[in-house]
């Protein structure tokens, strides 16, 4: 295998249905063995040059390219084998039911033969260091295994050039640290030239040894090597919402006191059906008390139960044993148990925002999504409208009013997801990784708004693995 | 260790089953199904499946066969001497002899269906598909790949189901709410289907490259063995009604 070079002359794409150019006038090259970080503000085309490299942009009813991309002087859409793409979303990416077999997928579209298949399915997967069993079943994987399941399906195809899609932006720390290892390990070995999305740079700088950054219009801001970039562009880039390190995001301090206590447990044992997960669970809890105008971060190793916590607090998902209470302000005339409250009860008490904001849109347009739990408090038509205008402008959507929540993009639906909570004005929020893969500015608009609302008497209870905002935001941390 | 049967290839497990219930489709008599439903629950020991699991597997099975055969018994065309007359219900001679050779039937299709199944995993399946019945591979792997999804959606609905009692709308009832909930998961199907898509394409599915496959689908001896079983058992039900003349063809 032999590492690839790239080279763009005057490239540029736009998807069909639109009529501006997603990218335009990129002129690079980059060299066999060459490792690019690509930087730049969310929407700026990103993915879009890695899935053109890729070949999987689609042809020409899904867009139009101009210019020239090409991949050892040919086009990269006829480069099927030379290229190998690892893309963000760990469970949409594991094809087959076996490990081995998953790994060999590639290898068989190449028209590998058999008897080569094997022993490189094997090195592949002792390349990335996972050591299980070839017919081991994939769904049981751990979001890190399966990125690194998806690092040696691509690896078994021999690519030239590997390019990795934010391919850590949905692990914990545990999973982010084991891809970028494996990652590091396979470039040693194989030389591959590289290209890495990311918006956490830390994570990547230490094996990267050019940076690409992306204007927000599609064209290149700035190449070079990542020090002198990341010196000279620092602040710009910090400010298009990339993790520029030396450029934390600015977060205003909060000013609240705690107050009443509004929710606690005792003797908390939380679980799932079998139904619900895919092997179902048991977790005991410690007791722990909530009170008003005060922010909980509750942490812990993927598995140890938070996300059940959560929605076990929120009244949504049956206790196993023991109880969820709810003081007289947060009761306000309902019983005392949350599980026990109707859906209606729950919407002026407790909000729940969950990890996957698709899970939770009900309709077609972002007006209609923020009407929905008003309009089911019964609320007047001058109300609704008051509440959803102030919202749309406070989280910065009004411009997407009448956008389908679906077509959003990642940040744009993590605010929506938050405002529809705060349409009907929760004295509680429970929050499902709040801060998972958003970029730094989006990032720091979460915490300002979310430090508002404490501030105003809000108890907020988020279930984290994001150190930093731990540190800057919780008044307390509780790790499972 | 897996036993010897698991390992025939699942296509001609599919093809046994197939060839079974096209000899058992063509008549309808208590005689030919009795018969094929005899030989296979003497052969279903010997192909490895406990007894807990055969029963649960084939539960549907022994619940769907009463339920047709009673429907028949009530309904079916009357004749010979009519016992017991209700509005449109008729239980004859007629109808009695009916409902019996469909309930066998039934049973007599249905079991090894599910039996020969059990043993079968989807992959292997699909190997079979695609390199012994020489389907589209694109087809074939494509619904594969589809199908393991199925297990994310399930995970999809439950969540879709606490977002809307988080959401204020969930207090109407659960029916009421199932076709906006089937809706929102299409969406999300769809989303999912098309990434998986993109994860293929970028490794090679689908392109000008001849394909070639990991994993061999053999068939051989014991999958012709397979076919021949499940063709006999049918001959013999079919030859057993003939012979004791309860033949009865199905068209005419």
């Amino acid at each position: 295998m032999r590492p690839a070079r790239v080279r763009a002359a005057g490239w540029g794409w736009h998807h069909a249905p639109r009529t501006r150019w997603a990218l335009r006038g990129l002129d690079f090259e980059i060299d066999p063995g060459e490792r690019v970080l690509l930087l730049g503000a969310s929407g700026s085309g990103k993915s879009t040059v890695l899935q053109a490299l890729a070949g999987v942009l689609g042809g020409s009813e899904e867009g139009e390219s101009a210019g020239e991309l090409l991949i050892d002087q040919r086009p990269a859409t006829e480069s099927q084998g030379r290229v190998g793409l690892v893309l963000q979303d760990p469970d949409s990416q594991v094809i087959l039911e076996r490990v081995g077999d998953d790994v060999a997928f590639g290898c068989e579209n190449l028209g590998v033969p058999r008897e080569e298949i094997w022993p490189r399915v094997r090195h592949a997967l002792a390349e990335v260091g996972l050591d299980v069993a070839l017919d081991r079943s994939t769904t049981q994987l751990s979001g890190g295994q399966k990125q690194r399941l998806a690092l040696a399906g691509v690896l078994a195809m021999r690519p030239g050039l590997i390019l990795l899609d934010e391919p850590t932006a949905n692990l914990d720390p545990a999973g982010v640290a084991e891809v970028r290892d494996a990652v590091a390990r396979v470039l040693e070995s194989t030389g591959a030239t590289l290209m890495v999305v990311e918006h956490r740079v830390d994570v990547w700088l230490p094996l990267v040894d050019r940076v690409i950054v992306l204007s927000p219009d599609g064209a290149l801001l700035a190449d070079g090597a990542p020090e002198d970039v990341l010196q000279s562009r620092g602040g710009e880039l910090a400010e298009l919402g990339v993790w520029v390190p030396g450029h934390p995001p600015a977060v205003s301090l909060r000013v609240s006191a705690p107050g009443a206590r509004v929710l606690g447990t005792r003797d908390l044992t939380v679980g799932r059906s079998v139904a619900f997960a895919a092997n179902g669970f048991v977790r005991e809890m410690p007791d722990l008390e909530f009170h008003e105008g005060t922010s909980t971060a509750i942490t812990g190793p993927n598995g140890s139960g938070k996300s059940t916590l959560g929605l076990t607090l929120a009244g949504l998902l049956p206790r196993i044993a023991g109880t969820v209470s709810a003081s007289g302000t947060l009761r306000d005339g309902a019983s005392e148990h949350p599980i026990d409250w109707r859906s209606r009860e729950l919407l002026t008490r407790i909000g729940t925002v969950f990890q996957e904001p698709e899970h939770q849109f009900l309709r077609s347009t972002v007006r209609e999504e923020l009407a929905v739990g008003p309009r089911a408090l019964k609320l007047s038509s001058a109300e609704i409208a008051a509440r959803i205008d102030e919202l749309l402008q406070r989280l910065r959507l009004d411009a997407l009013a009448d956008a389908n929540p679906f077509t959003l993009s990642g940040g744009e639906k993590r605010r929506l997801s938050v405002a529809t909570i705060l349409a009907t004005r929760p004295r509680v929020l429970v929050l499902d990784e709040p801060t998972f893969g958003q970029d730094s500015r989006t990032w720091a608009e979460l915490l300002g708004l979310l430090g508002e609302l404490v501030d105003e008497g809000k108890a907020i209870i988020a279930m984290t693995h994001d150190r930093r905002f731990v540190d800057t935001f919780a008044d307390r941390e509780v790790l499972l | 260790m897996t036993h010897p049967f698991s390992r025939i290839n699942p296509v001609a497990k599919l093809g046994a089953a197939l060839l079974l219930a096209a000899c058992l489709v063509l008549t309808v008599d208590w005689v030919s199904a009795g018969t094929a439903l005899l030989l296979e629950l003497a052969g279903f020991p010997f192909l490895g499946i406990g007894a807990r699991r055969f029963w649960l597997r084939t539960l549907p099975v022994w619940v769907a066969a009463p339920l047709t055969g009673i429907t028949i018994l009530l309904y079916g065309r009357p004749s010979g001497t009519i016992y017991w007359e209700w509005f449109a219900v008729r239980i004859s001679d007629g109808s009695l002899e009916l409902a019996l050779a469909t309930m066998l039937r039934v049973v007599a299709i249905g079991l090894p269906a599910v039996v020969l199944f059990i043993t079968v995993d989807a992959t292997d399946l699909a190997d079979g598909l695609a390199q012994v019945w020489r389907l589209p591979s694109r087809f074939v792997l494509g619904a594969l790949a589809a199908f393991r999804l199925v297990g994310l959606f399930a995970n999809d609905w439950r969540y879709l189901e606490l977002a809307r009692r988080a959401r204020g709308v969930g207090d109407a009832g659960r029916i009421r709410r199932i076709p906006g909930q089937v809706f929102a998961l299409l969406v999300l199907a769809i989303r999912r289907g098309s990434k998986l898509a993109v994860a293929m394409e970028a490794r090679g599915f689908g392109g000008p490259i001849p394909r070639t496959w990991a994993r061999e689908s053999r068939f051989e001896m014991g999958e012709w063995g397979t076919l021949i079983t499940g063709l006999m058992v049918g001959m013999i039900a079919i030859a057993a009604a003939v012979g004791t003349g309860h033949w009865n063809f199905i068209v005419g």
